[in-house]
C-alpha cells in the first residue's frame, strides 16, 4: 500500500492536517477522515455535483480531486458557510423557497450557487440554469432551486 | 369527518423543521453514519445477465490483508417458500433472499453473489476481485414479448402462469395474468363511430434518487441487531430483515437516517441484510454502500412494458369502450406493478364497457421496484395518447373530450371500486382555464399537448405520539421518514388542532423501538395517514388538556371548551387559559401529558392530474425541448403548499426525463451500457423551464382536513402529454419511450 | 480503487524523467477529471500519478495578437473563457471549453488534458484542429512539435512516446476576416458526451462573401477526432452559399465512420455530421460577417 501522506490544508478558514492515501479523494478525506459529511457522494465520477466544494476559490467536484492534491490549498465546504448564529443568504433563500425536498443535493447546490454569485452577483435565470447544470436534483424539478438562487442574488 | 373550518396553520408555508440541518450540511444521511471500529463492506456482483453459479471460492480474497469477513447466500438461513407480506405488496421470501445474495442462479447483470467486509472500502473492493466465481452462462431474455414466447429461455423452472384462478401446466416466464372487465366490450365497440388501436413500448427507467443505498449494521453481544440506514420505511426494513435472517423483530432496531430520495425505490431491502450478515460474521459494525452503477444495475428500476390500447367513441366524443393489453417486465422475480397499471389506466374516464388484461413477466433485468405511481405512467402513456388521437380525429378539443367523459363520484373503475368524491373534472377545468392553454403557440415545429393521470393513493398504518412541553410547545414523535418536507406537513396538522404555530411543534422521526408501527413513506400516504395520526394524537392531547383545565377550575369537563388556542369555561365561571399557560400547569394538575394517535384509514382518496406542455422539435436533430409546462393536480387540501408544489414539479420533471431520454440501454449479453448519471441522462436544470404547479383542492372526505396524497400522480401524465405535443408539432405519433432524438429522426424518416 | 503513488513534479525535466523511469505504469495528472474516474473504474491501470500542475510551463496562458496563443497543457477551461482576448480570437475554443462537463469540471479540466485523454468524442479537440494548433511535446530528447490532428492515434492512445509529455499548445494568431465555431449534439443541454461534434473555421475575403479557406473537424464519428481535409478544401474559393456548405457537409459525412453505442446509433451520427457541419460552418461565417 502506498504510504499515507501528510497533508496540510485550510478548510473553512482553519488549518487542518490529515493523513491520506493517494487514492483517497478529497470527498473521502472530508467525509471519512475529517467527518465533514456535508459534501455527499451521489455518483463518484463527476456527474451529479453532490460533492461540490470550493477549492482555492473555484467550484470543483471533490470526488474528482485527490486528497493529496490539496496540500497548501484552501477548501470551503457547506459546513463553513453559516455563521454560528446566522445562515448564509443562499441558505436562507433555500429555506424560504422550499428549494429542497430530500436535501441530499442541497449542500452541493448551495456551494455551486455560492461560487456563481461570487463571480456573477446578478445572474439571469438562464445563467443560473447553465451554472447549476452539473448539480443533479431528482426531487424538486429545479424550479424552486432556481428561484432560491435568483432570490439570494437579489437579496445580496 | 371533514372539518369545515378556517385554518390558521394549514395552507401556510412555514420553514420546514429539518431545514436548517439540511442547508448547513449537518443532517445525517445513511452514508454519514460513523462508528468506532467500523468496517466497510462491498458487494460482488454478477458480470452475467443469466448464469448458473457452479462454485464460489473466497480463499484468495480472505487472504488479503485487511479483509475481515466474507458472506455468500450460504450465510442466509434457508427460507423455504414462505410468503411474507412486506411493504408494497406480497413478496415471496425465497425470491427476496435470492435477490439479496444469489444462491443457485444469477438472473441479471449486477445480481449480488458475495460480500466482503474489510478495514477500508478500497480493500473490500479489491477483495471482491479476488473472489472466484465459476458460472455456467445461460442465454438471457431481455424483453417482455420475447420472454413470453413459448421457447424463451426460462428464468425460473418452477414458475407456472396463474391466470384468472387457474395455474398452467408448463413452466413459463409469465408469472401471472390478471383481467378486469366491465360491461360488454364488444357491444361498446360496436356502438362506436371511431375506433383507435395502437401499440406502445416503454423503456426500463430508474427512480434515480441522488443518494445511493446504504446500510450500517451492528450486533451487540446480547444479540441485539441495530441497522442504521436510509429507507422509506424503517418498520418495513425490520420486517424484511427479520424474515430474511429469520430473526425476531424484537431483537432488531432500525434507525432511519435522513434519506436522499426514494420514489419507491428505497422500500425493498438490498444491502441491509448483507450488512447484518457481515456484522454477524465479523462482530464489528459494518457499513455497506452502493456506488452509482450498483444502484442502476442492482436495485429496482420500474418496468419496461408492451401495451396495446383500443378505444372507441361516438362522433360526439363519448367513449363507448376501451380495451387494454398490458405486459410488464417484472425483472428477475415476479411482482411487476401491472396490477396498479391496470387499476389506473382508464380511471380518468367513465366508460361503460372495458376489458383490461395484464401480464407479469420475468426477464433478466433487476427485480423491479415501485417508482412513483408504479405502473400507472406506462399505462397512461398508451391510453392518453389514444384519447388524444380520438379527439383529434373527431375534431374535438382534447380537454373537452376529457370533460365529456370524465370520471366522477359514483362512477365505477374498471377493476371494481366506485369512486368517492374525486377531482378529475376540476383538474381538467383548471387546465382549460389556465392561460397556458390558450396562449398562442403557432410557431413552426412547436406543439402543445395535454394528458391526464390517476393514482388511487393508499392509507395503511401510522402512529404518532405527542409529548407536551411546559412552555407550550409539543414534541411530535413519528415513524415516517421525511423525504420531502413531511415533518412539516405532519406537524402542521397537530398544530392546527392545538391552535399553536407550526414552529411550536418539534417533530422527530425515530427508530423502530421508539414509536408505534408506521408503514412506508410511499404510495402518497405520509401526509395523509401519518398526518391523520398526528391529528388524532393532537385530539388526544386536547382531550387531556380539557380535563386538566376542568381540574384547575373545578368544573365539569363538559363545561370546558377549546378554541383559537384558548381553553375557556362555559356555563357559569368566567375562566380562560391559553394552551401555553395550561402547559405550564400540568405538574399541578396531574403530571405530564402524552397524546397518541394510531390510524389505518381506508379513505385515501384518489388523486387526478392534468398536464399541459409546449415543446419545440428540432427537425434536423430530433431533439425535443420543453418550452412551457403546467401541471394541475387535485391535492384535496394542500397542508404546506410549497411542498405540494415541489412534489408536483419533481414528479413532472421525472416524467419529462422518462419521456425524452431516460432508459436502460442493454447490449445483447444483457449488460446495461449506460449505468451512470452521465449516460442515463436525467434532466438537468438547463433542460427545463419553470414548472407551473397548479393546486386544485377538492377535499377528500376520508381525511379530517381533506388531504389527498400528492406524490405519485404527477409522474403519470407527462409522457403522453409530451407525445401529444410532439404530434402537434410535427404530425407524428410517437409510440415508444423514450422519445429520444434517434427515435424521432427515425420516425421522421431522416435516418 | 487500485493503490497508486502520487508525485507532484515541479519541472519539466523532473516529470519527463519520472515518465521515462515508470513507463506505462505512470500517467500525468492535470485536471484529473478523466484520469481519476478511469482509475477508479479500473479502466486504466496506473501505479504512479505525476501531478504537473506546479510546473510553470504547463500553466502558461499567453495570447499575443501577432504571434497567437500559447496554451499550457494544464490550464483549466475556466481560465480560457475568462480571457476576453482569447474569446475574441478563438471563439470555437470558447464554445468547447464552456461545454466540457459542468461548471465544476471546468474548474479542473483543461484542453490539454482533453487532448491527452484522446477520446474520440472530446469537445476540445475539433477546435484545436480547425484552429491549426500545434502540440509542444517534451521528452527525453528535448522538445518536438506535432500538428494536433496527428496527436490522437486511437481511442485513449496518443502519439506521445515513452517519457514524453504535452507541455503546451500553440495556436496561430487568427487571420483577418476569420472566425470559428464548435458545436456538438447531445440529447440534453449539458453534462453529456458528444453524440457528434463539429468544428469549423473560415477565412472570408474582404467583402465577406467568398471563402478563402476553411477547416472542418469532427468528433465522435471515428476512433479519433477527424480533420475533414477534403471537405475543408472544397470550400476554398467558393462563394458563401448553401450549396457550398452542403457540399462540404456531404464530404464530411463521407469520411465519418461512426459506431453505434449507448450514446447514439451509427445512422444517427452520420446524419448528424451533415447537420452539425452545416451549422458549424454557418456559425463561423456568421461570426465573421457580424464582426465589425
Ligand atoms: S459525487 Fe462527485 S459529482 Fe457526483
Ligand atoms: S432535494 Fe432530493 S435530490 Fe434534490
Amino acid at each position: 500500500m502506498a504510504r499515507r501522506s501528510h497533508v496540510q490544508t485550510t478548510i473553512n478558514g482553519e488549518t487542518v492536517e490529515f493523513l491520506c492515501e493517494p487514492r483517497q479523494s478529497l470527498l473521502e478525506v472530508l467525509r471519512d477522515e475529517l467527518h465533514l459529511t456535508g459534501a455527499k457522494e451521489g455518483c463518484n465520477n463527476g456527474n451529479c455535483g453532490a460533492c461540490s466544494v470550493i477549492l482555492d476559490g473555484r467550484l470543483v467536484n471533490s470526488c474528482l480531486v485527490l486528497g493529496v492534491e490539496t496540500e497548501g490549498k484552501s477548501v470551503e465546504t457547506i459546513e463553513g458557510l453559516a455563521a454560528p448564529d446566522k445562515l448564509h443568504p443562499i441558505q436562507d433563500a433555500f429555506l424560504e423557497n422550499a428549494a429542497l425536498q430530500c436535501g441530499i443535493c442541497t449542500p452541493g447546490f448551495i456551494m455551486s450557487a455560492k461560487a456563481l454569485l461570487e463571480q456573477n452577483p446578478n445572474p439571469t435565470e438562464h445563467e443560473v440554469r447553465y451554472w447549476l447544470a452539473g448539480n443533479l436534483c431528482r426531487c424538486t424539478g429545479y424550479d424552486k432551486i432556481v428561484r432560491a438562487v435568483l432570490d439570494a442574488a437579489a437579496a445580496e | 369527518m371533514l372539518e369545515n373550518k378556517e385554518h390558521k396553520v394549514i395552507g401556510t408555508r412555514p420553514i420546514r423543521h429539518d431545514g436548517v440541518d439540511k442547508v448547513t450540511g449537518r443532517a445525517l444521511y445513511g452514508a454519514d453514519f460513523q462508528a468506532a471500529g467500523l468496517l466497510h463492506g462491498r458487494v460482488l456482483r454478477s458480470p452475467h445477465a443469466h448464469a448458473r453459479i457452479i462454485s464460489i471460492d473466497t480463499s484468495r480474497a480472505e487472504a488479503l490483508p485487511g479483509v475481515k469477513g466474507i458472506v455468500t447466500a450460504k450465510d442466509i438461513p434457508d427460507a423455504g417458500d414462505k410468503i411474507a407480506d412486506l411493504g408494497e405488496g406480497a413478496v415471496n421470501l425465497k425470491y427476496l433472499c435470492d435477490n439479496i445474495l444469489a444462491s443457485d442462479k444469477v438472473l441479471y447483470k449486477g445480481h449480488a453473489v458475495a460480500a466482503v467486509a474489510a478495514t477500508n472500502p478500497h480493500i473490500a473492493e479489491e477483495a471482491c476481485t479476488l473472489i472466484d466465481v465459476e458460472y455456467e452462462v445461460l442465454p438471457p431474455v431481455l424483453e417482455v414479448r420475447q420472454a413470453m414466447e413459448p421457447d424463451a429461455p426460462l428464468l425460473h423452472e418452477h414458475i407456472r402462469t396463474t391466470s384468472l384462478g387457474e395455474t398452467a401446466e408448463e413452466p413459463s416466464n409469465v408469472a401471472s395474468h390478471i383481467q378486469h372487465k366491465l360491461g360488454d366490450p364488444e357491444k361498446g365497440f360496436a356502438a362506436a363511430d371511431i375506433v383507435v388501436e395502437r401499440e406502445f413500448i416503454t423503456g426500463t427507467v430508474h427512480q434515480g434518487y441522488i443518494e445511493p443505498h446504504n446500510a450500517t449494521a451492528h450486533y451487540n453481544a446480547d444479540g441485539q441487531l441495530t441497522i442504521w440506514c436510509s429507507t422509506q420505511g424503517a418498520f418495513t426494513v425490520r420486517e424484511q430483515v427479520a424474515e430474511i435472517l429469520q430473526y425476531p423483530i424484537s431483537k432488531i432496531k432500525v434507525v432511519p437516517m435522513e434519506i436522499g430520495g426514494g420514489f419507491g425505490g428505497k422500500i425493498s431491502v438490498y444491502i441491509k441484510p448483507v450488512a447484518a450478515l457481515l456484522a454477524k460474521k465479523t462482530g464489528k459494525p459494518v457499513k455497506v454502500l452502493m456506488n452509482r452503477s450498483d444502484v442502476f444495475e442492482g436495485t429496482g428500476p420500474t418496468p419496461a412494458s408492451f401495451i396495446r390500447v383500443k378505444m372507441g367513441a361516438t362522433k360526439e366524443g363519448k367513449i363507448t369502450a376501451a380495451e387494454a393489453y398490458l405486459a410488464f417486465e417484472a425483472g428477475a422475480y415476479p411482482g411487476s406493478p401491472v396490477g396498479p397499471g391496470a387499476m389506473c389506466i382508464f380511471a380518468p374516464y367513465n366508460i361503460e364497457h372495458v376489458i383490461i388484461d395484464g401480464y407479469d413477466v420475468v426477464v433478466n433485468k433487476p427485480k423491479t421496484a415501485p417508482y412513483r405511481a408504479p405502473g400507472a405512467p406506462n399505462a397512461a402513456f398508451g391510453s392518453e395518447t389514444v384519447v388524444d388521437e380520438i379527439a383529434e380525429k373527431l375534431g374535438i378539443d382534447p380537454l373537452e373530450i376529457r370533460l365529456l367523459n370524465a370520471a366522477k363520484e359514483g362512477d365505477r373503475r374498471a377493476d371494481g371500486p366506485v369512486h368517492p368524491r374525486i377531482g378529475c373534472i376540476e383538474t381538467v377545468e383548471a387546465a382549460k382555464a389556465h392561460p397556458h392553454y390558450t396562449a398562442p403557440n403557432g410557431k413552426k415545429h412547436h406543439g402543445r399537448g395535454v394528458a391526464s393521470g390517476y393514482w388511487f393513493n393508499i392509507g395503511l398504518e401510522s402512529s404518532v405520539t405527542i409529548n407536551v412541553n411546559s412552555d407550550g410547545t409539543i414534541n411530535l414523535i413519528e415513524g415516517s421518514t421525511d423525504i420531502g418536507g413531511t415533518r412539516a406537513s405532519i406537524a402542521m396538522q397537530a398544530a392546527e388542532v392545538l391552535g399553536i404555530s407550526a414552529e411550536s411543534v418539534n417533530p422527530s422521526v425515530v427508530d423502530t423501538n421508539s414509536v408505534g408501527y408506521t408503514a412506508v413513506t410511499g404510495g402518497s400516504r405520509t401526509t395523509y395517514a401519518t398526518g391523520y395520526a398526528a391529528y388524532e394524537a393532537a385530539q388526544d392531547v386536547k382531550r387531556q388538556m380539557i380535563a386538566r383545565a376542568a381540574i384547575l377550575w373545578e368544573v365539569d369537563e363538559a363545561n370546558v371548551q377549546f378554541a383559537d388556542g384558548e381553553f375557556s369555561s362555559i356555563n357559569g365561571k368566567e375562566e380562560q387559559i391559553s394552551f401555553r399557560d395550561l402547559c405550564g400547569r400540568l405538574g399541578e394538575t396531574g403530571g405530564p401529558i402524552v397524546g397518541s394517535g394510531t390510524v389505518n384509514p381506508g379513505g385515501a382518496g384518489g388523486a387526478y392530474a392534468t398536464h399541459v406542455v409546449d415543446v419545440a422539435v428540432d427537425e434536423e436533430t430530433g431533439k425535443v425541448d420543453i418550452l412551457r409546462y403546467t401541471a394541475v393536480q387535485d391535492a384535496g387540501k394542500a397542508i404546506h403548499p410549497s411542498y405540494v408544489e415541489g412534489q408536483i414539479q419533481g414528479g413532472a420533471v421525472q416524467g419529462i426525463g422518462w419521456a425524452l431520454n431516460e432508459e436502460y440501454i442493454y447490449n445483447d449479453e444483457g449488460t446495461m451500457t449506460n449505468a451512470s448519471f452521465l449516460d442515463y441522462r436525467m434532466p438537468t436544470c438547463l433542460d427545463l423551464p419553470m414548472i407551473d404547479a397548479v393546486i386544485v383542492e377538492v377535499p377528500n372526505p376520508g381525511h379530517p382536513y381533506g388531504v389527498r396524497g400528492v406524490g405519485e400522480v404527477p409522474i403519470v401524465p407527462p409522457m403522453a402529454a409530451i407525445a401529444n405535443a410532439i404530434y402537434d408539432a410535427i404530425g407524428i405519433r410517437m409510440t415508444e419511450l423514450p422519445m429520444s432524438p434517434d427515435r424521432l429522426l427515425k420516425a421522421m424518416g431522416k435516418i | 480503487m487500485r493503490d497508486f503513488s502520487y508525485i507532484a513534479a515541479t519541472t519539466i525535466p523532473e516529470a519527463v524523467a519520472l515518465l521515462g523511469e515508470k513507463g506505462e505504469s505512470a500517467r500525468i495528472l492535470a485536471g484529473g477529471t478523466d484520469l481519476i474516474v478511469q482509475v477508479r473504474e479500473a479502466r486504466r491501470d496506473v501505479d504512479w500519478m505525476i501531478d504537473i500542475k506546479s510546473i510553470p510551463e504547463v500553466n502558461v496562458l499567453d495570447y499575443n495578437a501577432a504571434t497567437g496563443l500559447v496554451l499550457g497543457a494544464a490550464v483549466e477551461c475556466y481560465k480560457i473563457y475568462a480571457n476576453d482576448a482569447i474569446c475574441d480570437a478563438y471563439p470555437s475554443l470558447i464554445d468547447a471549453t464552456k461545454i466540457i462537463g459542468g461548471t465544476a469540471i471546468q474548474g479542473r479540466a483543461g484542453v490539454g488534458g482533453n487532448l491527452c485523454n484522446a477520446s474520440p468524442a472530446a469537445d476540445g479537440i475539433p477546435p484545436l484542429i480547425v484552429l491549426n494548433a500545434t502540440c509542444v511535446i517534451a521528452g527525453p530528447n528535448g522538445e518536438r512539435e506535432l500538428p494536433v490532428e496527428q496527436f490522437c492515434t486511437a481511442p485513449g492512445q496518443t502519439a506521445l512516446q515513452k517519457g514524453e509529455m504535452l507541455v503546451s499548445l500553440k495556436i496561430p494568431a487568427p487571420e483577418s476576416n476569420s472566425s470559428s465555431y464548435y458545436l456538438r449534439f447531445i440529447p440534453r443541454n449539458e453534462m453529456d458526451i458528444a453524440v457528434v461534434g463539429a468544428g469549423a473555421s473560415v477565412t472570408l475575403d474582404a467583402a465577406k462573401e467568398t471563402i478563402v479557406s476553411a477547416r472542418i473537424a469532427l468528433a465522435a464519428v471515428a476512433p479519433t477526432p477527424l480533420f475533414a481535409e477534403e471537405a475543408s478544401a472544397l470550400l476554398a474559393g467558393r462563394e458563401v452559399s448553401d450549396e457550398a456548405i452542403n457540399a462540404a457537409a456531404e464530404a464530411a459525412q463521407a469520411i465519418a465512420r461512426p459506431i453505434s453505442d449507448m450514446r447514439g446509433t451509427a445512422e444517427q451520427r452520420t446524419h448528424l455530421v451533415g447537420v452539425l457541419t452545416r451549422r458549424a460552418l454557418n456559425g463561423a461565417i456568421q461570426r465573421v460577417q457580424e464582426a465589425t
